[in-house]
């Protein structure tokens, strides 16, 4: 039988510290022991997106990462993405254009959003869709999650 | 439901030879553990069997790809969006970049590795067709040294490989292509992202002369394990470019496929739509 593991992980900037099953989930650890409970579960098994979080800089599925593996890594949520009461650019452009409904995807789909933006700073459809493949959304049938990237990328061509 | 975490043990091990040394002494308990894409899903469902873990993904014995006259020597944890951003893949090798663009979506191709998807063995991974038409090796390592395999001998059944149980895959080694070469690959999904495939099919040739000099066809989800579609191959093979026997090669390519009826594609649909693809590679050639 396994003894836990000290888990030290840097989240948002916060260094945290947590005692925890070495093969807990990422997304549990996040959730139960940090109470960052932005993040969601919605499959299980990598095909929703709905608990993407940024890993060292790369978008993962946090429910496929073992908590071993988060050792000493950097991470961002949807908690980490507004300076204090200032939304991101794309928090305010999914406000504005009605990128989410129940709000379920949203979290994921931002993360993967700002690693795009990241990425590609004026993505085109294409590259959008397939910067968000991962995503689903049940909701808006995508139109305006599109809406919404290309108008936080204009804004943030434009600063 | 979830698999039960105090049966889970994980070793992160420091550097390979500590890694090769726990599983010389205990051949077959562990598991390793790459990009975790494939294992922690059956985890997650509860359908793994109590194990332990070994970590490979801190092992920098296993990163990296190196880049000689001759070939690209992939190491076991390069991942998919490694292969995608890699400039070298995309001037030599661009079934690979197209295998790993069509793998997953990007969280799975940050995460999920070449030996991974090799090592998990499933009729459906969509690198294996790229590998076996670019003629690639595998290396494996163990207590008792290094050992290369051709990857088209690797896989002997559903989900039965040419590696020990104290072995691991080290490298996957993929010969540069020379002279005048031809590059096929499609992926046929339910859609474009996050999709299985239903079948898959992946070529290079060499033009020498008009002809076909030499030609590699790597099949997926039509039989057990990746194939190559060496009936086909040997259809084609020395004919002109400007008479190519497609009639004859569709034919052949039916002795190279086992389909069968699963929840994504009937066998009969596989062997449709395999076929097709063959003819519509051999089109490409032809205007090559
Ligand atoms: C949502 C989703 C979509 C997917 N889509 C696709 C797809 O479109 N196409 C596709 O091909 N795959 C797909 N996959 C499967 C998976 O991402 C790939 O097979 C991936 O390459 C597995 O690599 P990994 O490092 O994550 O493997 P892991 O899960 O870590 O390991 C997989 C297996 O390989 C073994 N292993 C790993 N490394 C080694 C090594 N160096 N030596 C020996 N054994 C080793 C492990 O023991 C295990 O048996 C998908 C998975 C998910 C969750
Ligand atoms: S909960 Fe992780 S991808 Fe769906
Ligand atoms: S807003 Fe409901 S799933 Fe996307």
């Amino acid at each position: 039988m396994a003894e836990c593991i000290d888990l030290n992980l840097k989240v948002n900037g916060t260094e945290y510290r947590a005692s925890v099953h070495p093969f807990a989930r990422l997304l549990d650890v996040l959730r139960e022991d940090l109470r960052l409970t932005g993040t969601k579960e919605g499959c299980g098994e990598g095909e929703c997106g709905a608990c993407t979080v940024l890993l060292n800089g790369r978008v993962v599925n946090s429910c496929l990462v073992p908590a071993v593996q988060a050792q000493g890594a950097e991470v961002v949520t949807v908690e980490g993405l507004a300076e204090g009461e200032n939304l991101s650019s794309l928090q305010a452009a999914f406000l504005t254009h009605n990128g989410a409904q129940c709000g379920f995807c949203t979290p994921g789909m931002l993360l993967s959003a700002t690693d795009l933006i990241n990425r590609c700073p004026n993505p085109s459809d294409d590259e959008i869709r397939d910067g968000l493949a991962g995503n689903l959304c049940r909701c808006t049938g995508y139109a305006k999650i599109l809406d919404a990237v290309h108008s936080a990328a204009e804004r943030e061509a434009a600063r | 439901m979830r698999g039960y975490l105090p049966d889970f043990d994980v070793r992160v091990p420091a550097s390979l030879g500590e890694a090769l040394e726990l599983m010389a002494q205990a051949p077959g308990s562990y598991t390793p553990l790459a990009g975790g894409t494939d294992l922690m899903v059956v985890y997650n469902a509860g359908r793994l069997k109590p194990t332990h873990f070994l970590d490979l993904s801190r092992l920098a014995e296993l990163r990296g790809t190196e880049e000689d006259a001759t070939s690209l020597r992939f190491g076991a944890l390069t991942t998919f969006t490694e292969l995608r951003e890699c400039r070298a893949v995309h001037q030599h090798f661009p079934n690979l970049v197209k295998s790993a663009r069509a793998t997953g979506a990007l969280a799975i191709q940050n995460r999920g590795t070449l030996a991974g998807n090799i090592a998990n063995a499933s009729p459906a991974a969509d690198t294996p067709p790229s590998l076996l038409a670019y003629g690639a090796e595998l290396a494996l390592v163990s207590p008792r040294g290094l050992r290369r395999v051709a990857y088209d001998q690797f896989h002997q059944g559903y989900k039965r490989l040419d590696m020990a149980a104290d072995e691991l895959l080290a490298r996957i080694i993929v010969p540069k292509p020379l002279g005048r070469g031809f590059h096929y690959f499609r992926k046929v999904g339910t859609r474009q992202a996050q999709a299985i495939s239903k079948t898959c099919l992946a070529a290079y040739a060499r033009i020498e002369d008009g002809c076909v000099a030499e030609l590699r066809i790597g099949l997926g989800s039509v039989a057990p394990a990746p194939v190559r579609a060496r009936n086909a191959e040997a259809a084609l093979l020395g004919k002109p470019l400007a008479s190519l026997p497609v009639a004859a090669a569709r034919e052949a390519l039916l002795a190279d496929m086992s389909p069968i009826d699963d929840i994504r594609a009937t066998a009969h649909y596989r062997s449709v739509v395999t076929r097709n693809l063959l003819g519509q590679m051999l089109r490409e050639l032809a205007n090559a």
